[in-house]
């Protein structure tokens, strides 16, 4: 088990995206369904000196993943989110 | 208030060198170096065979590729080292990609966990940092590589800023904020704002309602305590847990969190605001190691 949390908390919620960096496989799927460009592959972040390229959640949307994910999360009503239905191996969850 | 002192800068902490006479850089198997660009400020240490040979720690300016310069001139000064000589160098922090003489940047929660494996031992398995402007809580194992993390930067509540903020409203020495938070009677109600501008705003508040200062940094030092405490239980605390960051020498936020988590973080040997520097600098070194398997 290794958890990457990606995301923050602030007055209106917490807000973060889980990797298990041990269960991902690289595989990339992820980031070629999420419609607004949350996740990318990139290095280990936990694992510098590994060689494993594997998805986090790019630079540019780690303070704003609470917009950037709303798209696919609307309110009232359960909806698989297409980046965890995605990954046959559940690396990623969302905490809202 | 005379001029002088309304000019004052409360919140300037001591900036340091250090070089460790019982070592010599010349025939040493590996030089390595770590630069951690912070927000708020820049540590470089240089590593000789893994251990601290020198470092600098200073304040980060406006211009980050100047501020690694600096404080990488400033720990070599009087060394008769060159940056040449050290064989890898390793950026980290917030300004990590503005380390131009870097080899690699590495982020500074992998270095965080890895410099608290050689401040404080390979039994810590929880690391706090609370850095000037974000805060991590992050896991590892007993060679200091991470299991899991936690980071709150957007928000300087928390963060060794917002601590600068207070030191300067309430006039007070940023050194001596700790010591003084402790010097109350009774521990007040924290502040109720988390927000570094409200908690301000509402310290004003309580100045005015004639709070002494002890009082009103006892209720800054225990709500920050409180918001960073929040952030460990959701990632899961496993002893020994350790805080590094500049306000690991802020007694007055360190005792007030060990009392929320009923746990002892263990008394730093090395300056704790080292730990990202530290762990680049080791960084380096497995790199020049993993470089030469190689070929």
């Amino acid at each position: 088990m290794a958890k990457a949390n990606y995301g923050y908390k602030d007055g209106s919620g917490e807000y973060f995206i889980t990797i298990d960096t041990d269960l991902c496989n690289s595989c990339g799927k992820c980031v070629e369904v999420c419609p607004a460009g949350v996740l990318e592959m990139a290095e280990d972040e936990l694992d510098p000196l590994g060689d494993e390229i594997i998805a986090t959640v790019s630079d540019e949307h780690r303070k704003k993943i609470k917009y950037s994910c709303a798209p696919c999360k609307p309110s009232g009503e359960e909806k698989e989110l297409p980046c965890v239905k995605v990954c046959e191996l559940g690396a990623i969850t969302h905490s809202w | 208030m005379s001029n002088a002192e309304s000019n004052k800068e409360y919140w300037r902490w001591t900036e340091s060198r250090y070089t460790n006479p019982d070592l010599n850089w010349k025939d040493v198997d590996i030089i390595s170096a770590g630069v951690d660009v912070g927000s708020v400020s820049t540590q470089a240490v240089i590593m000789v065979d893994g251990k601290i040979y020198c470092y600098s720690s200073m304040r980060t300016g406006s211009d980050s590729p100047d501020s690694a310069n600096n404080a990488m001139d400033w720990a070599l000064d009087g060394t008769g080292l060159s940056l040449d000589k050290i064989q890898y160098i390793v950026g980290t922090g917030y300004g990590r990609v503005n380390v131009s003489f870097a080899k690699r940047a590495i982020t500074e929660i992998a270095c965080h966990a890895r410099g608290a494996n050689f401040i404080y031992g390979p039994e810590i398995r929880t690391v706090l940092d609370m850095g000037g402007q974000d805060c991590k809580a992050i896991r590892c194992d007993q060679r200091g590589k991470v299991t899991a993390f936690l980071m709150n930067d957007k928000c300087a509540a928390g963060t060794g800023r917002g601590m600068e903020v207070f030191a300067d409203l309430l006039q007070v020495h940023i050194n001596d904020v700790g010591k003084m938070s402790l010097e109350v009677e009774e521990e007040p109600e924290p502040v109720s704002s988390t927000c570094v501008v409200f908690a301000k705003s509402e310290a004003v508040g309580l100045l005015r309602k004639g709070w002494p200062k002890e009082k009103v940094l006892a209720a800054y030092c225990s709500a920050m305590a409180h918001r960073v405490v929040t952030l460990l239980l959701r990632l899961g605390i496993e002893e020994k847990f350790a805080i590094t960051g500049g306000i690991a020498k802020n007694i007055g936020v360190v005792k007030r969190i060990e009392d929320e988590l009923k746990l002892k973080a263990p008394e730093p040997s090395i300056d704790p605001q080292l730990a990202g520097a530290i762990g680049a600098a080791l960084f380096a070194k497995a790199l020049v190691e993993k470089e030469r398997k190689k070929s």
